[in-house]
């Protein structure tokens, strides 16, 4: 942490964690009997509850989006840019929660928890989730907090996945969805990737065909080329190219002598892999990277996006990157047609940076602007809240 | 709320409730005006960021988007009227925008400063220049407006591709111009408003 907290970070921030004891019935058709969510929230919950925000995380994404954990922290949360005082997502406006969700490693219900039948870690054992089923557990987290609706749910990647899902689950309960750098499906180049990341993993021997934790090893190696692999596909070629270049990182090309070379870029990929594969659970990985490979939004709407979203009663904001070839603008774009022929409101961004996928989470001016100016929009929202919170939800 | 001109007169022609496509929107006043005065549902395409943002303050539905680039991501008679309002001139196919918008509209709204005026006919004969005006005040080489046309070239163009003219109304801000406009619409117009449709008995292939 900095040595003196700006004025627009959140501070210090001390995680939730929440149990719920009624059991959450999956997609895949199994039980969790109970299960917690560790969540963070910042800034307050106004008294006719209408300002709360629920973000979504990505894929290795989880609770802490903004502010620090402790003073010795290094970095803070992932959507620390966005997330504070005076920032898009003004927690002087708006209460804001962040959940690990279910099938995380950072502290809630996941493949490294304790499965109560057995005693021991659930491993592959845990069950196969889908966006859904993380749609419905966010549910149940809003009802413990007393949120009948939220003003916004956004999310970036696989996050905003979960946006859209929630404007189709739950129609009555969302009265925005910002859904940046997403699709409705992924395609099959995304779908391989993902693959051969799992791949990676489980070849490592620590694996343990995921049983790692009882056999008390850690498939490090397998876990770090797995995030070698994606990391390579969220940067762009152009992003790669400025920040490493060919520039050498060790040894020296000079004629009549051999020391041997290292690339900057491979260093640094190396260590991003090292890094993320102490943190992470190589089940978790897995379990993720299929849930954004299963997500399909109009699989249950015959196949067609518009059927899909006149379901949704939300209003959208859509946002994608121009150099993001994992979630391209025309994926983007293509939510937004299907929005458009559905008659929704919505409006649309396309970003310019060289940034890749990784853009979502950084900082842009334009972005930045486009995320604030919509969420300021949600608070002199004439219509609030929007549609009647007490309807029942329909069950889709 | 004071609006340009030309946004008025489009506000009569559009119907209560009726579905609006604006192309180059800006920050959307004319369907913000339109929302609140007839309860449409409407749409605006933008390219410029700033104004994207505007609009997005603004409460209206704005989408990023070229429109040089072609508008297939809409279907075919999916709004009831698409407007564009002072950008035909910009554009780099005029005509394949027109017929875009027929496609995609039952009808359509098409606004455009008029190059016929007598004060850009006075400017380019007694200077020999190209005319730079209070309202067309680009030099001609940094112009957005890189399809100028006159009253009669905008007719003319209707009737080459059977677009049938419905309505059409004629601006100007001063003297004589003010009067002369319905007499000599070429001549002292400064922005004709053109409302179009497809061509009865045209199949519009």
């Amino acid at each position: 942490m900095p040595d003196i907290i700006p004025e627009n970070s959140i501070g210090i921030i001390v995680p939730e964690t929440i149990n719920f004891d009624e059991p959450l019935e999956l997609a895949c058709g199994r039980t969790l009997v109970n299960y917690q969510l560790v969540i963070e929230t910042y800034g307050e919950l106004n008294s006719d509850k209408s300002n709360a925000i629920l973000i979504c995380h990505a894929l290795s994404g989880y609770h802490h989006a903004a502010g620090y954990h402790s003073e010795d922290d290094q970095k803070p949360g992932w959507w620390n840019n966005h997330i504070g005082p005076g920032k898009p997502i003004d927690t002087n406006q708006f209460f804001v929660v962040c959940p690990n969700n279910l099938g995380g490693c950072h502290g809630s219900t996941g493949p490294s928890s304790i499965n109560p039948e057995t005693n021991e870690a659930w491993g592959v054992n845990f069950p196969p989730l889908r966006a859904r089923d993380w749609v419905n557990s966010q549910a149940r987290l809003a009802d413990k907090l007393g949120i009948n609706q939220w003003a916004a749910v956004i999310g970036g990647s696989l996050g905003g996945m979960q946006a859209m899902r929630w404007a189709l689950e739950f129609p009555n309960r969302v009265r925005h969805a910002v859904v940046i750098a997403a699709a409705m499906k992924l395609s099959a180049q995304n779908i391989a990737f993902n693959e051969m990341a799992r791949n990676a993993i489980k070849s490592d021997p620590d694996f343990k065909n995921g049983s790692f934790i009882k056999e008390n090893t850690q498939p490090r190696n397998g876990l770090a080329l797995a995030r070698m692999i994606g990391h390579i596909t969220y940067l762009s070629d152009e992003e790669m190219g400025n920040k490493f270049g060919r520039t050498l990182s060790a040894g020296s090309f000079q004629q009549g002598q051999y020391t041997p070379v290292e690339f900057q870029v491979e260093s640094y990929l190396r260590h991003k892999g090292d890094t993320f594969s102490e943190n992470f659970d190589a089940n978790t990985y897995i379990l993720m990277t299929k849930v954004l490979d299963y997500f399909d939004l109009a699989r249950e709407y015959d196949n067609d996006p518009v059927k899909a979203f006149s379901h949704a009663k939300c209003d959208f904001l859509i946002v994608s990157f121009l150099s993001d070839w994992r979630f391209s603008s025309e994926r983007s774009e293509e939510i937004v047609s299907a929005l458009i022929d559905a008659k929704k409101n919505v409006s649309y961004a396309a970003i310019t940076s060289d940034l890749g996928h990784d853009a979502f989470l950084l900082r842009n001016e334009r972005y930045e602007k486009i995320l604030a100016a919509y969420m300021s929009r949600l608070l002199k929202d004439p219509e609030k809240p929007k549609h009647s919170v007490n309807t029942p939800e329909a069950v889709l | 709320m004071s609006l340009r001109t030309d946004l008025e007169f489009i506000q009569t022609w559009i119907a209560p409730n009726s579905r609006i496509l604006d192309l180059a929107c800006g920050d959307g006043t004319l369907l913000q005006s339109l929302k609140a005065s007839s309860q449409i549902e409407g749409y605006g395409l933008e390219i410029d960021p700033e104004k994207i943002t505007e609009a997005i303050s603004n409460n209206v539905n704005v989408i990023e988007a070229d429109l040089d680039s072609g508008l297939s991501q809409f279907s075919d008679n999916s709004f009831d009227t698409v407007v564009m309002t002072e950008a035909l001139q910009a554009m780099r196919n005029p005509d394949l925008v027109l017929d875009e918008m027929l496609r995609i509209g039952e009808n359509c709204i098409v606004t455009f400063p008029n190059f016929g005026n007598w004060q850009t006919r006075i400017s380019l004969a007694t200077q020999g220049q190209m005319p730079v005006t209070k309202k067309l005040s680009y030099q001609w080489y940094n112009t957005p407006n890189i399809h100028f046309c006159t009253v009669s070239d905008f007719e003319a163009l209707c009737a080459d591709k059977g677009i049938h003219i419905d309505n059409k109304k004629f601006t100007a801000d001063r003297f004589p111009g003010a009067w002369l406009k319905t007499l000599w619409p070429n001549l002292f117009s400064d922005t004709a408003i053109y409302m179009l449709s497809k061509h009865i008995g045209s199949n519009n292939d």
